[in-house]
């Protein structure tokens, strides 16, 4: 179902007016109301009447993740904080953290857009919905939470841990979608197998799954283990949380919901805007926010922008899966390296479970990489030369996917670490004097 | 005339045998032999256990990667040669042994063998007589 057809399905020159429009206002809010654009704005000797349409964009400056962190906590909050009725943070693993805050508008449109992707998904009044990304400071948990209740699901605000406890309520409660981060999924999935219990014995059928970038394959293993449709829900808390793009039933692509969030696509060296399909670090302009908006907000996501009607009926662009992260691409002996490509060639291999870490170190100046990886337990052999060949499968994979060798390190069953929530899959222990 | 034996997935990491051990004494599963297989990273630890289901049981539940396997397990005098006749037996049927394992204690030495053709390899030793164990007999 298309939740809000009159935007979701708007014809393409009318949005890309609204878009101007929109852009406009946009952009004399915050000069007059964010001194950190005002100053940008001004070093470029550019002012708000310079706007005139969605085109002009490119003349307006990036944003980036420091800049947040240089303004911390409220230096680029727009609205006064009489204005302001809920702050998000985000974890800050360097240096400060990112603050983001929402008008009580904010909100609404976070909620619709979150409904609009819940709608997308297949789920309607009639479904218990649950919600397992964290609730809190993260905006995972409350912004699912919210859009479920606004489209009228039942909600379960189950957030992240005692996973058992939440099996049973899967199961005696019949839910019937679930939101949570991939990893978190195959640890439910497991912890399923664990209790015993047979996925026919759930009514699990749609699964809303994002906060961290995952394969195919890990979508089949998923929707296999599971018994639901998996649908990729994209978001980041900077622009709004969850609920910046989905996909829709044709899975081929993640739409954008331009109405409020304008995409473009840059090269992350020279910063330019590149044509549509081509891949490049996806940058966000929040048009409608009113407490923290941002202007071309360099989202560090790689991926690319697929134009075209959908045959879903919708208008809006559609993006790529994200194929990695600018700033988590390893550079390794000169190559460039995504664990994004490692997990899918694990992912095609039965013999390994879909958990993996990447251990890069320095050694005698040689960069070197061992990738951990646990051995299923039913392909378990007694027999050296199999357990040997088996390594010897994974590592020869490896070598031709990413084109430099790797150390395969094959691990017990269940000792790579779980994650509830983003998981910590590469450990850099290179000290670079 | 076949024993099961009890394989396990070890990753190399000190203290990974002792809770294997550990977890089989806290379950009265005694051992009677075991053989350690390595490579630079991972193991493959090997026993004769005195009841091997309920090992792989408990072990599963310990989440390590554990396995059965059937191996023929025979007795021989210990005496110097003993072992060498039989394994002629062997190789003159040309049945090829994966990997083997002993001990020998007072006037009787045990032997665990991973042949390629386990039946054959049965069928050979009886019919030369040998000793070979049963489950019983452990």
């Amino acid at each position: 179902m298309i939740w809000n057809p009159s935007k979701e399905c708007m014809h393409r020159e009318q949005l890309r007016e609204l878009q101007g429009k929109r852009l406009q206002k946009l952009v004399a809010y915050v000069y007059h109301n964010v001194s950190f654009y005002r100053h940008k704005m001004q070093a470029m000797d550019l002012m708000p009447d310079d706007i005139r349409s969605i085109d002009d964009i490119v003349k307006l400056p990036f944003t980036t993740k420091q800049d947040l962190r240089d303004n911390y906590p409220y230096g680029l909050m727009a609205a006064p904080n009489s204005e302001v009725v809920r702050v998000h943070a985000s974890s800050g693993t360097t240096g400060n953290p990112t603050i983001v805050g929402y008008t009580r508008k904010d909100l609404a449109i976070w909620s619709e857009v979150m409904s609009r992707c819940l709608s997308a998904y297949g789920v309607t009044r009639e479904d218990t919905f649950s919600v397992s990304y964290g609730y809190g400071l993260f905006t995972g948990g409350l912004g699912a939470h919210y859009g479920v209740e606004n489209l009228g699901a039942t909600v379960i605000p189950a957030s992240t841990g005692n996973t058992e406890k939440h099996v049973r309520l899967i199961r005696d409660l019949k839910i019937t979608g679930i939101a949570c981060t991939p990893s978190y999924a195959l640890y439910l999935a497991e912890t399923v197998d664990k209790m015993g219990i047979d996925k026919k014995d759930l009514s699990l059928r749609i699964g809303a799954f994002g906060a961290e970038p995952w394969t195919e394959h890990m979508r089949k293993e998923i929707q296999e283990r599971l018994g639901l449709k998996a649908y990729n829900l994209y978001g980041l808390s900077e622009i709004m949380g969850p609920g910046v793009s989905c996909e829709c039933e044709a899975q081929n692509g993640s739409h954008i919901h331009e109405d409020h969030f304008y995409p473009e696509i840059i090269d992350p060296v020279t910063l330019e805007t590149l044509p549509a399909g081509q891949q490049g670090e996806l940058v966000f302009t929040t048009l409608t926010k009113e407490g923290m908006p941002l202007l071309r907000y360099r989202t560090k996501d790689l991926t690319s922008l697929m134009p075209g009607i959908c045959s879903c009926g919708r208008t809006s662009v559609r993006m790529t899966p994200i194929m990695g992260r600018s700033d988590d691409m390893l550079i390794i002996r000169g190559i460039n390296v995504f664990p994004s490509q490692v997990e899918s060639v694990i992912l095609s291999m039965k013999e390994f479970e879909p958990r993996y870490m990447l251990v890069v170190d320095r050694i005698n100046n040689l960069d070197t990489l061992q990738v951990q990886v646990e051995v299923r337990r039913d392909y378990f052999s007694d027999d050296m030369g199999t357990m040997l060949n088996l390594k010897k499968a994974l590592s020869d994979k490896l070598k031709s996917v990413l084109s430099i060798s790797a150390d395969v390190k094959l691990m017990e069953p269940n000792s790579i670490q779980r994650s509830q929530g983003k998981s910590q899959r590469v450990i850099d222990k290179r000290v670079l004097i | 005339m076949t024993i099961k034996q009890l394989s396990v997935f070890l990753e190399n990491k000190t203290g990974r045998i002792n809770e294997v051990v550990r977890t089989l004494g806290a379950n009265e599963i005694n051992m009677h032999a075991f053989s350690m297989a390595e490579s630079t990273d991972f193991g493959i630890l090997r026993l004769i256990v005195s009841d091997v289901d309920k090992a792989v049981e408990v072990l599963r539940s310990h989440d390590f990667a554990v396995m059965s396997t059937d191996v023929v397990c025979l007795s021989c005098d210990n005496v110097p040669g003993a072992l060498a006749v039989i394994l002629e037996y062997l190789a003159q049927e040309q049945i090829f042994i994966e990997y083997m394992y002993a001990f020998a204690q007072n006037d009787r030495a045990n032997v665990v063998i991973k042949p390629n053709d386990l039946k054959h390899c049965v069928e050979v030793l009886q019919a030369h007589q040998c000793d070979v164990l049963t489950k019983e007999k452990l």
